[in-house]
């Protein structure tokens, strides 16, 4: 038997509450729709889907900034529902969002990543240390004095995954963390997730509207009005690339390619699914 | 003889704020083709917005001269009001600036402004909604927030094609949109550029879209001018944009790196149809040399 799941998503409905009036409920169409996942310790899980599939929603539930109107969530087995416990959820599960400039508060990087355990008050040497390693995993050491806006779009992202590194959670879920960035800040901010889910064993749940962004991904769920329509690992997930184009994702270039590659009779292998991969497998 | 629809000399900007100063371009010289679509591509800070926003008129010269459609935007003096009408701005998520209780007042919101007769707003509203597939008969009494991103994002590009502008500006159009959004945002748009002829001038760092849509790129990096040249050409050069913090689309990345393993595939292969033909190519003869 499976050791328990770090987040476990039961059975969930929920459906955002109107602001005009004048609606009834009934119009407003649900944005979860019986949806059950399980997310295990330290696996690196990417949520894919189209602008308002529901793979927001979903992520929000996971640290309790949404609460199901129907089943429940459990994050290390407390119930996001009970307001008691969500301080200590949101502890363990860290987010970070699209827009880097709404995520930043202090005036100096290495204050900003301080921030939330200076809040909870914290003794000075043990956060000096802890900012000193959130830094060091995220690679912004040398920008420690600088105020935000000198930084580039990928260094504030860099910023507010370190500012979540330093609490010490076990899962951060990136929400669209990518998509306001240039290309290159963009692969640099995917690698780094990835690279915290191998060196430090970190639960990562990355949200994202780009196929290429999962293809590192251990296990990709795809969302689809609210609902999970598929589920594999990314070398299964990639092969069946007109049901993709269906869920309205962009097929990546290189990825098209070794489909009618293959079609045409090369032999390519099912794991030929980054830039890289692809290379190794054509040259041979 | 080339028509070049705005003709940059030598084009200097300083910011001055306060004591500060900050040189943002730097003699820059160039030229775009009437009828054309050219991209302007650089990382941020590398000066694209400071650049577009001297073809209307929105900044002048510190020093050189910008010539648009035979107006000449200079240090000072001129009257820059018809510069604006001419040049269209769509500036990023432009969905956010729309306000009007009905698609179709938002698109007239400009042309009213121009004490058009009622009948000429019309027909201009009209047209425009349709150029961007929003058919007035189901689009024009509906609100503009009970549309999808992709949608919203056409009514504001109809509100700039309203005002008829020979040139059209975009910065960023399609960040935030899904695939179908941008399939269908660029269709249009190639509408506009082939029917109606205006210039097509896009601010971008998505290479892929800027290998579908530009005839012509012009690269930007620290306030200078350090590359032009078409999408083909630039791409099949290798990881020369590297240097600028800039990278190829995905697939001349993945040519390349083909090439530097020693693969024989001519680095000018741009396209799916000409990449799938050239690897079919290699292994066709890759075979050949295994049966002998």
């Amino acid at each position: 038997m499976n050791a328990s799941p770090l987040i476990d998503i039961q059975q969930i409905t929920y459906t955002y509450p109107l602001q005009n009036k004048g609606k009834s409920k009934a119009q407003s169409p649900k944005a979860l729709q019986n949806v059950s996942l399980q997310i295990q310790p330290g696996e690196y899980l990417a949520v894919l889907g189209h602008n308002g599939s529901g793979k927001s929603t979903l992520a929000r539930h996971c640290n309790a900034l949404l609460i199901p109107d129907s089943g429940r969530v459990l994050v290390k087995g407390l119930d996001t529902s009970n307001k008691a416990d969500q301080r200590a959820i949101r502890d363990c599960v860290g987010m970070i969002f699209q827009n880097p400039d709404n995520q930043i508060i202090a005036t100096v990087v290495e204050d900003d990543v301080a921030w939330a355990l200076a809040v909870r008050g914290l003794p000075v040497n043990l956060i000096a240390e802890r900012v000193e390693q959130a830094m060091n995993a995220v690679s912004i050491s040398h920008l420690r004095k600088l105020p935000p806006h000198h930084l580039s779009g990928g260094q504030k992202q860099r910023l507010a995954i370190a500012g979540v590194l330093a609490l010490r959670p076990q899962c951060i879920i990136a929400d669209e963390a990518t998509s306001q960035l240039d290309p290159l800040s963009r692969r640099e901010i995917t690698a780094l997730l990835h690279q915290l889910n191998q060196d430090l064993g970190l639960t990562i749940i990355h949200v994202t509207h780009l196929l290429e962004e999962a293809a590192l991904a251990q296990r990709v769920v795809i969302m689809e009005q609210g609902r999970i329509v598929m589920e594999g690992t990314p070398s299964t997930i990639f092969t069946d690339i007109e049901r993709l184009r269906q869920l309205k994702l962009a097929i990546p270039e290189p990825i098209e390619l070794v489909s009618r590659l293959r079609a045409a009779g090369l032999t390519l292998s099912r794991e030929a699914l980054t830039v890289d991969a692809i290379v190794r497998e054509i040259v041979r | 003889m080339t028509d070049h629809i705005i003709s940059v000399k030598n084009l200097y900007h300083t910011y001055q704020s306060g004591p500060l100063q900050k040189a943002a371009l730097l003699d820059i010289t160039m030229e775009i083709e009437r009828g054309s679509c050219a991209a302007i591509i650089g990382i941020t800070g590398s000066g694209k917005s400071t650049l577009v926003q001297h073809f209307n008129g929105l900044l002048r010269p510190t020093s050189g001269t910008v010539a648009v459609d035979g107006v000449n935007v200079q240090a000072r003096g001129g009257d820059l009001k018809v510069l604006r009408q001419r040049v269209g701005m769509l500036f990023q998520f432009p969905e956010a600036q729309l306000f009007e209780h009905t698609v179709y007042a938002d698109v007239a919101f400009g042309p009213r402004r121009l004490k058009l007769s009622k009948r000429e707003v019309r027909t201009r509203v009209l047209q425009a909604l349709e150029t961007v597939g929003l058919p007035p008969h189901t689009y024009a009494q509906r609100s503009p927030f009970e549309l999808s991103g992709g949608q919203r994002r056409r009514v504001a590009l109809a509100g700039v094609l309203a005002m008829l502008p020979k040139i059209l500006v975009l910065d960023e159009p399609t960040t935030g949109l899904d695939a179908d959004g941008r399939t269908e945002f660029y269709y249009y748009l190639q509408r506009v550029q082939q029917k109606d002829g205006v210039t097509v001038i896009l601010v971008s760092h998505d290479m892929s879209e800027v290998a579908t849509l530009a005839d012509q790129l012009f690269v930007l990096h620290n306030g200078r001018l350090v590359m032009q040249g078409t999408p083909r050409a630039i791409f099949g050069q290798g990881n020369i944009l590297h240097q600028w913090g800039l990278t190829e689309p995905p697939l001349s990345e993945l040519l390349i790196q083909l090439h530097k393993q020693g693969l024989a595939i001519p680095l000018d292969v741009f396209t799916l149809e000409e990449a799938l033909h050239a690897l079919q190519e290699i292994e066709t003869t890759r075979h050949e040399k295994e049966n002998v």
